[in-house]
């Protein structure tokens, strides 16, 4: 087996959920041979500092991406859609906003 | 209810917390030697991690022994003036680190038991180990799992690790029994309900190596001799040499404010 | 996003719009993230720099993981490990970053091994005293610092986000040294004595070689030793990677710690450094990069040493990797059979 696809250096994506009511964040990677080593070392890497309610660890080759570049038809024309925002209605209230 | 008043309960409960504080204190001095030359940087960090928690309950513990023996002594001051006859640390936590299954096997004998006794503590009558045992106990039951994952990791990786890893049980075990030593002085705070006599946490510790180790495919070790003197202050060769390097820079400067 | 981006499916961009997609997300001072298309010469400059900067981590852990042992205090020893176990994470935060560019940690740390990719020269140098800790943690992580405060916002995004993690931790560490030396100056005169030796060792190490060669005229270096470290930095500069010359970032730090030894009543060993009314910075002497060529070039017998001790690491623990590996595998033989 080649050596550099060795389980030990398998890659993982960390999510961390800093406290209840946020949603989880990407933070970065780490390596584990497996997931319970992958969350331990999530956990020594990326929580001493900051109190973390929840970790999910996603293996790095697990994760499914919109497209090699990311321009392209996916995200197409987003800001063109004038029907998906208030843009120029008329305001709710009166001078001070909506 | 903290201890007033002076007396024999004072003086034992300093003995006892004198104990405690220097299991922690002298495993730590050797996770640190750990760091730079662990097999991966993510163990560099956790082992580190276990060294800082451990460094924790140390001055935790020997502040409140010297403040319980009135003489008044500073975690420092028993440290790092005390000499190799005056500690009172079990002959486990100062055996060299040996490969990375001998220290993990280290680990797992005392991540067990330090966990059951904090927690045990969690309840005791004296408020102030009872504070420590609940905060300490969450502590090492992460150093509990480090220490059961990386046995059932050695103990079914490949040929070698397996070797090694039962090498390294058996090369700890006879330092074991040292743990659960009664003396008549333990005896007496756990009938208080201060401390937690070592001779009751047994049964669970052993219950709970044997499920990792079968979890791991490894052997329970069945030592033909035990350990013992640390509690009396009776050390190995190698004591000294750790102390001198703990207490050089300190020494090396009296009258030193860092 | 404008609708230049938009192509059918299946249709590649020639590589020169390519390119201007990428020249036009520089710009407009946007992040080019893990997915885009990038020059390939910028993806080499910023493995090898995201990588050099992971190595001087990880080796610069030893200087001061030699005294963990010997601290002479509990709030000195945890202080220390909590130090050198951010300086861990932060190669960890880095080698990360590097992988999302396409490159494995196990190649770049064969490449450091292998004396193929460098660490910063300036953690060859010996920590001799318990004083040395101080001098490290307030010279280098200080002339650190003002390296990562601009690379906060570089070009590439992983960079930068790691970098911001960084910063946040690196300031303690600064002030951690500063504090120890503090406490050195107030104690005995031998401390105080301890303190000033670390410092006039430190501090050429530091001026010198945390910012790399001279890469402008400022300070007399001579023109072609400049020129070398102008062309690279010029190049760096154009791809948003680097946002400052090194001399402007040397300059800083002088300015920051000249006060700073005031205040500890400690000397810096430079007889040139004055302040000039003129320019509003504090002379210095110009930084003579040919002194320093032997420790570069990975000769000294320090820097030998340094990289032996991170190898014997490395191998001791390939019998402890190798059996993760097996396990691991085992793992993934039961879920698939069962």
């Amino acid at each position: 087996m080649n050596q550099r696809a060795a389980w030990g250096q398998t890659p993982w994506e960390v999510f961390i959920r800093p406290r209840r009511g946020l949603s989880h964040q990407h933070v970065g990677s780490v390596h584990g041979a497996d997931a319970e080593m992958a969350l331990a070392n999530a956990r020594d890497l990326y929580t001493r500092r900051g109190q973390a309610v929840s970790i999910w660890v996603v293996r790095t080759d697990a994760v499914r991406t919109t497209s090699p570049s990311e321009k392209d038809p996916f995200f197409s024309n987003t800001a063109d859609k004038p029907y998906r925002y208030p843009g120029h209605y008329v305001a709710l209230k009166g001078s001070d906003g909506d | 209810m903290a201890i007033s008043g002076t007396g024999p309960l004072r003086r034992d409960l300093a003995e006892y917390t004198l104990r405690l504080g220097d299991d922690a204190l002298i495993l730590s001095q050797r996770l640190c030697a750990w760091v730079t030359n662990a097999p991966s940087i993510e163990e560099d960090l956790a082992i580190a991690n276990i060294a800082l928690d451990l460094l924790g309950h140390a001055r935790t513990l020997l502040s409140y022994s010297g403040q319980l023996d009135e003489t008044g002594r500073s975690d420092d001051d028993l440290a790092y003036r005390r000499s190799e006859r005056e500690f009172r640390n079990t002959l486990l936590v100062e055996l060299p680190n040996g490969d990375f299954a001998v220290t993990i096997a280290r680990q797992l004998i005392y991540a067990h038991y330090s966990r059951l006794l904090y927690a045990a503590l969690d309840k005791s009558a004296d408020a102030v180990l009872a504070g420590f045992g609940a905060r300490a106990a969450k502590e090492v039951e992460y150093h509990q799992i480090h220490a059961a994952q990386w046995t059932v990791r050695l103990g079914r990786g490949t040929a070698e690790s397996r070797r090694r890893m039962q090498a390294g049980l058996e090369h700890v075990w006879p330092c074991a029994a040292e743990l659960f030593e009664a003396d008549d002085r333990v005896e007496r705070l756990d009938a208080d309900g201060i401390a937690v006599a070592p001779a009751r946490l047994r049964v669970p510790w052993e219950r709970e190596v044997a499920a990792v180790l079968a979890d791991a495919e490894l052997n329970v070790p069945a030592p033909s001799w035990q350990a013992t003197g640390g509690r009396s202050g009776l050390h190995t060769e190698v004591f000294g040499l750790l102390l001198a390097e703990f207490q050089s820079v300190y020494r090396q400067y009296p009258g030193g404010t860092w | 996003m404008s609708a230049d981006g938009i192509r059918a499916a299946g249709v590649p961009d020639s590589e020169q719009r390519l390119n201007e997609h990428f020249e036009a997300l520089l710009a407009a001072d946007e992040r080019i993230e893990p997915r885009d298309w990038m020059p390939e010469g910028y993806r080499r400059m910023l493995i090898r720099q995201i990588a050099q900067h992971a190595h001087s981590e990880i080796i610069g852990m030893q200087p001061e993981g030699a005294w963990l042992t010997r601290a002479p205090s509990l709030h000195r020893k945890a202080s220390l490990l909590a130090k050198v176990q951010d300086e861990a994470g932060h190669g960890l935060y880095l080698y990360s970053a590097a992988e999302t560019l396409g490159v494995e940690r196990a190649e770049l740390l064969d490449a450091l091994h292998s004396g193929h990719q460098r660490h910063s020269a300036t953690f060859n140098y010996p920590a001799l005293t318990w004083a040395d800790t101080g001098a490290i943690a307030w010279l280098t992580d200080g002339a650190a610092v003002v390296n990562q405060v601009p690379l906060c916002r570089t070009s590439y995004g992983p960079y930068a986000r790691a970098m911001r993690r960084v910063c946040q931790e690196e300031a303690f560490h600064v002030r951690q040294g500063y504090d120890m030396l503090w406490s050195l100056c107030r104690g005995t005169p031998e401390q105080k004595e301890m303190a000033q030796e670390a410092v006039d060792r430190w501090w050429l190490p530091a001026v010198v070689l945390m910012f790399g060669p001279p890469d402008t005229a400022a300070g007399g270096t001579d023109d072609r030793t400049a020129a070398m470290g102008a062309a690279f930095t010029r190049r760096s500069m154009a791809w948003g990677i680097k946002r400052h010359t090194n001399d402007e970032l040397r300059q800083r730090f002088v300015d920051n710690c000249v006060p700073q030894a005031e205040r500890l009543s400690l000397t810096l060993p430079d007889p040139a450094i004055r302040w000039n009314e003129e320019r509003g910075h504090y002379d210095f002497s110009p930084v003579d990069w040919r002194q320093f060529r032997d420790t570069l070039a990975g000769g000294s017998q320090r820097g030998r040493q340094r990289l032996a001790h991170r190898v014997a690491a490395h191998e001791n623990g390939a019998w402890v990797r190798a059996a993760l590996d097996a396990y691991a595998a085992s793992q993934d033989v039961g879920r698939q059979t069962s």
